[in-house]
């Protein structure tokens, strides 16, 4: 099939409608509205439910009682629109029902800006909404990476009954590249045994999220937690490059991941073995292959378009045998390759140490750029 | 292979159309290409940009500090972005919209003035298609050829009509040559 030129935010509605898609939810917020905007002219089209909500609470519980359906149903926004959402995101957690929503990051805290960010990795991978749930996190750096995410995404959902978010960044959403989205495929007919089904008799279906017995929760808490553990064996995704022989590794996702890209190729260039471990996966997080890189490199750079959020979760895994050192923009600013090679030939150069904050050191540093 | 090529002016003077013919052109040429706009507040009313990469292989960052060509369609866009352009790359300027000359002298400077050019063609709307024809002709990014069969294979239906005159845009700015330094 022929590839076209495509906005991310557009190749995601169009994947995601052709993945089979029956519903969606959503309220406008740049970087994100050509994915609401694509779905409001696809979804009537071929029959579908698209609603404008009045507010992102409103999207995110239509959501909730679509999901109930057992339908394909999702919902996007940019990060002050997901914070409206993580109660409603909590409930479908809890009431075990699998739905996709795309957080398009945009500068912040606040209303921040519209810029691409990574300002929300803390918010979406390890936090969010209240009590004790996780959530599959996907982070697409390119669109056609995004195309094949997005199915994949409301098959994981399926698969383990969860919230599955795409997260992506401004960059991403509105950027044009070539992508070959996949052909139409045909709707779900079958309807899981959980769903509800409406009033056509047979036998009484019903979910909640309430579980006011304190040990029916803890059930439904520890079976949360084991399906999540099925998801730490067996949906990891990473991307490596130049990693066989590599003495430095840079890590990265999504943009600032791709930027690396660019920074590790000059660098190699330059004759450094310098690899980047670039992370599809943020939850569960590709534990495995950077614990088995930090017994054979020599240190890594950690590279986001955040203050240090991924940075805690490598430098849980790495354990101190190997130096970490962070850069990373803020605020809707995207690095540069060039600052990133900068940063690599720093870390290669050394003196490196274990101790102390990367954070720390990075801040100083900041305070020169910054002025 | 990389190609980088940033394309400022003002919001209104065709820069993203400029840049999604270009980054047509590479794809058909099977190379890898990526079209990011700048999408802020500046998109209505101020300075608008946007940056093409065009590659042999899989592009890292779509954002370059240092392009290897810039076409400027007026004066914020060329104090913003000369002193940028990579040694030896590419700087075409719409003189009809700036009132200086260029200060490098380590890179090809093409100085045209499109709006005037654009408009002697009877077609206004037509000054970024001078002004890409020139840059074409001024480096090796892609043929001309390419562009207009690109323009040929994605201008919607409803501007087909336009082709002709997109076309003697483009051909009449690639007469423009760049002045040795």
């Amino acid at each position: 099939m022929a590839k076209e030129l495509i906005k991310g935010n557009t190749a995601v509605a169009e994947a995601a409608l052709r993945a089979g898609l029956e519903a969606y939810f959503g309220y406008p917020i740049t970087p994100q509205t050509e994915l609401l905007e694509h779905l409001s002219l696809r979804m009537p089209e071929l029959g579908r439910v698209f609603v404008q909500a009045e507010s992102e609470l409103g999207a995110i519980n239509m959501v909730y009682g679509a999901a109930c359906t057992g339908k394909r149903v999702m919902t996007s926004s940019s990060s002050p629109g997901v914070s409206l959402m993580m109660e409603g995101l909590s409930y479908i957690a809890g009431t075990e029902l699998p739905a996709v929503f795309v957080d398009v990051v945009r500068g912040g805290p606040g209303l921040g800006n519209i810029a691409p960010a990574q300002g929300d990795y803390i918010q979406i991978v390890h936090g969010g909404g209240h009590g004790d749930y996780r959530v599959l996190v996907l982070a697409p750096a390119s669109v056609q990476e995004a195309v094949d995410l997005t199915g994949l995404a409301f098959d994981l959902a399926e698969k383990y009954r969860s919230l599955v978010c795409i997260m992506m960044d401004g960059s991403l959403g509105q950027m044009m590249e070539p992508a070959e989205i996949p052909p139409m495929q045909p709707l779900k007919t079958e309807i899981p045994d959980w769903a509800v089904r409406g009033t056509d008799g047979g036998e009484k279906r019903f979910l909640t999220s309430i579980n006011l017995d304190p040990p029916d929760q803890e059930r439904l808490n520890y079976r949360l937690m084991t399906r999540w553990q099925e998801i730490e064996a067996n949906e990891v995704r990473y991307k490596g490059y130049y990693l066989d022989d590599a003495e430095f590794v840079v890590v990265g996702f999504g943009t600032a991941g791709r930027v690396s890209l660019s920074a590790v190729r000059a660098t190699r260039d330059k004759g450094i073995k310098v690899g980047l471990l670039r992370p599809i996966t943020l939850a569960p997080f590709p534990n495995a292959i950077l614990n088995e890189l930090a017994e054979k490199v020599e240190g890594f750079l950690v590279v986001e378009m955040n203050a240090g959020q991924m940075l805690e979760d490598v430098r849980l895994v790495v354990r101190g045998r190997k130096p970490v050192e962070f850069f990373g923009r803020m605020g809707g600013v995207v690095p540069f390759p060039d600052e990133v090679l900068t940063e690599i030939e720093r870390l290669t150069a050394g003196p490196l140490t274990t101790e102390g904050h990367p954070r720390d050191r990075w801040l100083a540093r900041m305070a020169e750029v910054l002025g | 292979m990389q190609q980088e090529v940033i394309i400022a002016g003002f919001g209104g003077q065709g820069v993203l159309f400029a840049g999604q013919l270009l980054a047509y052109a590479g794809m058909d040429a099977g190379k890898a290409v990526t079209w990011i706009p700048s999408y802020g507040p500046e998109m209505r009313g101020g300075t608008a940009n946007c940056t093409v990469v065009i590659s042999d292989e899989e592009i890292g960052s779509p954002f370059v500090m240092n392009p290897t060509a810039v076409m400027a369609m007026n004066l914020p866009s060329l104090d913003k972005y000369e002193q940028l352009v990579k040694p030896g790359g590419t700087l075409v300027v719409n003189a009809s919209m700036v009132n200086r000359a260029v200060e490098r002298d380590d890179i090809t400077v093409v100085s045209l003035p499109a709006n005037d050019i654009a408009e002697a063609l009877g077609n206004k709307r037509a000054v970024n298609m001078v002004m890409l024809g020139a840059l074409l002709a001024n480096s090796d990014i892609l043929s001309l050829e390419a562009i207009e069969d690109a323009l040929a294979n994605h201008l919607p239906e409803r501007h087909q009509h336009l082709l002709p005159a997109n076309k003697a845009a483009l051909e009449k700015g690639a007469g423009y040559k760049a002045v040795p330094a």
